[in-house]
């Protein structure tokens, strides 16, 4: 059995896994990061968004051999020290419900932020669009987007 | 009561009954070592089951209904926390295992807080009452002397106090009474207040566990193949190839179909997908969606069992004007974002389960039948949710990953593909609607006559035999609230054999949308305004005629009542579960795009816990309305769903969120439901709202401009 070892959260780890693993599984399955969730599998609801170099990608969609050399960020990579303000935010606005799509919402910001504090009305549309939420936050998904724009977070 | 202090480690239970109604089971259970650091025997006052008060001085509260985004792990410690005079900082707040003694734990029909709102008041202000009663023995004062806040008890003579932990001792040896006094609401410190969601961090920072995040030890990952025509078996399989998938363990055959059994997830998908099976499609495997639609309208030409009448709908009145409709509704899904799973472990005849339900007490029953053991064998741990919306109450996925573990004696986590949940789920039923309608000369509603057709859930699952007297499909038909002088209402049903169940607001996502269209109609053809039609025909002391008056001003209803071409607005109202609620929907058409701007929706739901859980359910039950009527449609072939994935099965995405505004009406009146009752009124009010912008009346939903 082939082995791969993984960035993840700034942690080398090897996993044992057959090459064409989603990474979402390995993630969740091998490595115990189950903040990164599994809904569609297709790569359509980015509930299982984490950041690869930086950029949110869709994990159910990468093959665990093309994630080798990359440095892959989960929710809980992100959230080590609580202290992201978009978590601020969102606790503050209470944005989440059933809090499943959140992760994947949460990660798609935050590298949309980081690349581009200051985004337009449309590159956030265009961020957060393909990213589904059964409960219906996103109005305060967008009020707590506002929010950190305007704050220049 | 036995002075239960000289008896150590042995549980007393006692069956007391307390005004609120129902029992409550009330123990005094000492445990040794709970704390082991201490070495301490702390003790335990739990003089009934929603709460436990150690003598450290922690407070547990206990809920007895799942949380899937409603906020119930909240809400309801609030209840028990504005009585037990406690601070709401200090509470640990604990999810309870399925046990008969909670009561119903059945998470649906928006009932947690409005069935809970007097037990858990009840069950916090025994325990003060109690507390009181012990400290105010202590001190050798009246109870009246005393008062509690914060988790203490103050004596109003000196000041003294005593806090919860000191008094357990002391409060544990009283009987329990049985007439407690509740607050005055005008003196709620909890009630009332936007509490925080005590799960949001945990849930933002990927800590949060749900059904599917379980892991147990030794636990082996499960996938099932099912056949595509509902109502088909196995015939055959050939598991070979599967065989050959790295980490494969297992295949067994359950009731559902056949499992492959492998040591991580996406290995037993594979699994799942490599095996080779021969199905017997059974006797549904040639019904398509026509076949279901040729036997709901076959049915529309009688005149159905007559639920409700009044006056003569078939009186001729001069000068009237006669309207005639039908409106349609397809089959819809819950799709909730955490597809459905289970982790289960069977081990010396007794099942232990960790399920994503909302429905533990039927999970356990269920699969106590399936695996041929007795109910109090099956543990049942409720986990978080992603989402439920009526999906988590059919227990299908906790018999699935019993039977599982029964068949290869190690504990397994059964995990559904998004593709599975599409294609083998318990959908909103379809249903058709036969309007009539008078408006006489003066243009006032003269007569009224509304026939659904549709399967029933009810009848499907458990009544084949159901009397028409209790079809379930009358939800929203009966009692409404319009004074017109003639009508009739009446129902038919239909069988088919796809799988039908509970979704969110059940048969109100259908019939308040045929009524509240039609009532547009009505509206329009005496040239009145849709408000005013309303108003006109409600009574003044309704509570539905309040909500509508609220939100005709939070809306700006007929100001600028020409809107600019190819904008429009609608309105639509509804009332059930104990609350009222009724919604302006602004939208803007261009070519055959809908986009909704701006819904304004006004609730009266008697007192409001939790002002924050109201907004987030009403906006969500807009989002999921708004899904519905735009996009939801199920539809089957040959036997089977044709949709998979959100692709093909879309849901409302950021971009299409209109601005939500929420209003209340402000009362003390008892409780009312509050996660349902928003979605009735989207569908026709965005319809009413389309029908303002271009003239085209919708009756079949999804709503699609180019047919």
């Amino acid at each position: 059995m082939p082995k791969y070892t993984l960035t993840v959260n700034e942690k080398k780890q090897t996993v044992d896994v057959d090459a064409g693993t989603p990474l979402l599984w390995v993630l969740r399955d091998n490595l115990g990061l189950t903040g990164t969730k599994y809904s569609c599998g297709e790569g359509i609801c980015g509930n299982c968004t984490i950041h690869v170099n930086g950029k949110a990608e869709r994990s159910c969609v990468i093959n665990v051999e093309d994630a080798v050399g990359s440095s892959i960020t989960t929710i809980e990579g992100l959230a080590e020290k609580h202290d992201h303000p978009i978590f601020k935010t969102w606790i503050e606005l209470e944005v989440s419900q059933c809090g499943y799509c959140q992760p994947g919402q949460i990660m798609t910001l935050a590298a949309l932020l980081e690349q581009n504090p200051k985004p337009s009305r449309k590159e956030i549309d265009d961020a957060l669009n393909s990213v589904l939420c059964r409960c219906g936050t996103y109005q305060r998904i967008r009020n707590a987007v506002d929010k950190l724009v305007e704050e220049g977070q | 009561m036995k002075n239960s202090n000289k008896i150590k480690r042995r549980v007393f239970i006692k069956v007391v009954g307390l005004s609120g109604g129902g029992l409550f089971l009330a123990s005094y259970v000492p445990l040794q070592n709970l704390l082991a650091n201490t070495g301490d025997d702390p003790k335990i006052f739990a003089p009934n089951v929603f709460l436990k008060i150690d003598s450290n001085g922690i407070v547990t509260i206990i809920v007895h209904r799942s949380e899937m985004g409603q906020g119930v792990k909240t809400a309801l410690p609030m209840l028990v926390a504005e009585e037990l005079e406690v601070d709401w900082d200090k509470i640990v707040i604990e999810q309870a295992d399925v046990d008969a003694k909670y009561g119903s734990q059945t998470t649906g029909g928006s009932t947690s807080i409005r069935r809970s709102w007097e037990p858990l008041r009840v069950a916090g202000a025994t325990a003060r009452v109690m507390l009181i009663t012990a400290a105010a023995s202590h001190w050798n004062v009246s109870s009246d002397n005393c008062y509690a806040e914060n988790g203490f008890v103050i004596n109003k003579l000196n000041n003294e106090k005593l806090s919860y932990g000191e008094l357990v001792d002391e409060a544990s040896k009283l009987s329990i009474p049985t007439d407690v006094k509740l607050k005055d609401p005008k003196d709620f410190k909890i009630i009332g207040k936007r509490i925080h969601r005590v799960d949001t961090p945990d849930k933002i920072y990927g800590k949060a566990k749900f059904g599917i995040d379980v892991v147990i030890p030794g636990m082996f990952y499960a996938a099932v193949s099912r056949c595509p025509s509902f109502g088909g078996s196995v015939k055959s399989y050939d598991a070979a190839k599967a065989k050959n998938i790295s980490g494969f363990r297992t295949v067994v055959q359950i009731s559902s179909g056949v499992a492959v059994v492998a040591d991580s997830t996406w290995r037993a998908f594979n699994g799942r997908d490599a095996l080779n099976i021969q199905w017997d499609l059974g006797p549904n495997a040639k019904i398509n969606s026509d076949d279901i639609h040729n036997k709901l309208v076959n049915k529309s030409k009688a005149d159905g069992y007559e639920f409700e009448s009044r006056g003569d709908i078939n009186k001729n009145i001069e000068e009237e004007k006669i309207l005639d409709a039908v409106y349609e509704v397809p089959f819809i899904t819950h799709a909730p974002m955490e597809p459905m799973n289970c982790v289960a472990e069977f081990k010396d005849g007794k099942a232990e389960l960790w399920a994503p339900t909302q429905n533990p007490q039927n999970a356990r029953s269920e699969v106590a039948k399936a695996l041929g053991i007795s109910e109090v064998d099956v543990t049942v741990h409720v986990t978080l949710m992603g989402g439920g919306f009526g999906r988590r109450l059919v227990s299908d996925f906790a018999v699935e990953a019993a039977e599982i573990s029964k068949a290869i004696k190690k504990p397994v986590k059964l995990t559904w593909t998004r593709q599975e949940d599409m294609k083998f789920g318990w959908y909103r039923p379809p249903s058709l609607h036969v309007l009539k309608g008078a408006i006489d000369a003066e243009g006032k509603a003269m007569k009224f006559s509304h026939h659904i057709i549709a399967p029933s859930i009810t009848q499907f699952r458990f009544a084949p035999d159901l009397p028409p007297k209790d079809y379930d499909i009358k939800e929203g038909t009966v009692g409404l609230e319009y004074q017109i002088p003639n009508m009739r209402i009446a129902g038919s049903i239909i069988k088919t054999p796809i799988p039908i169940s509970w979704l969110r607001s059940v048969y109100n996502t259908q019939n308040p949308f045929a009524i509240e269209s039609f009532i547009d109609e009505l509206a329009f053809a005496a040239n009145t305004d849709p408000v005013e039609f309303r108003m006109k025909m409600l009574p003044d002391d309704s509570r539905l005629k309040n909500v509508l008056k609220v939100l005709a001003e939070k809306s700006g209803w007929g100001i600028g009542k020409i809107l600019p071409k190819g904008r429009g607005r609608g309105v639509a109202l509804f009332k059930g579960y104990d609350s009222f609620c009724a919604q302006v929907h602004e939208v803007t058409i261009s070519g055959n795009k809908i986009k909704v701007d701006r819904v304004v929706a006004v609730i009266d739901c008697g007192i409001v816990v939790n002002p924050d859980l109201v907004e987030a359910q009403m906006e969500g039950a807009i989002v999921f309305g708004l899904s519905a009527a735009l996009k939801g449609e199920i539809t089957i072939k040959n036997g089977g769903v044709e949709q998979s994935n959100f692709d093909d099965y879309e849901i409302l995405t950021y971009n299409e969120m209109p601005e939500i505004e929420v209003h209340y009406v402000k009362n003390t009146l008892p409780v009312g439901g509050v996660g349902e009752v928003g979605v009735p009124p989207c569908a026709p009010a965005v319809c009413n709202a389309i029908f303002a912008a271009t003239g085209k009346r919708i009756r079949k939903l999804p709503i699609r401009l180019d047919s």
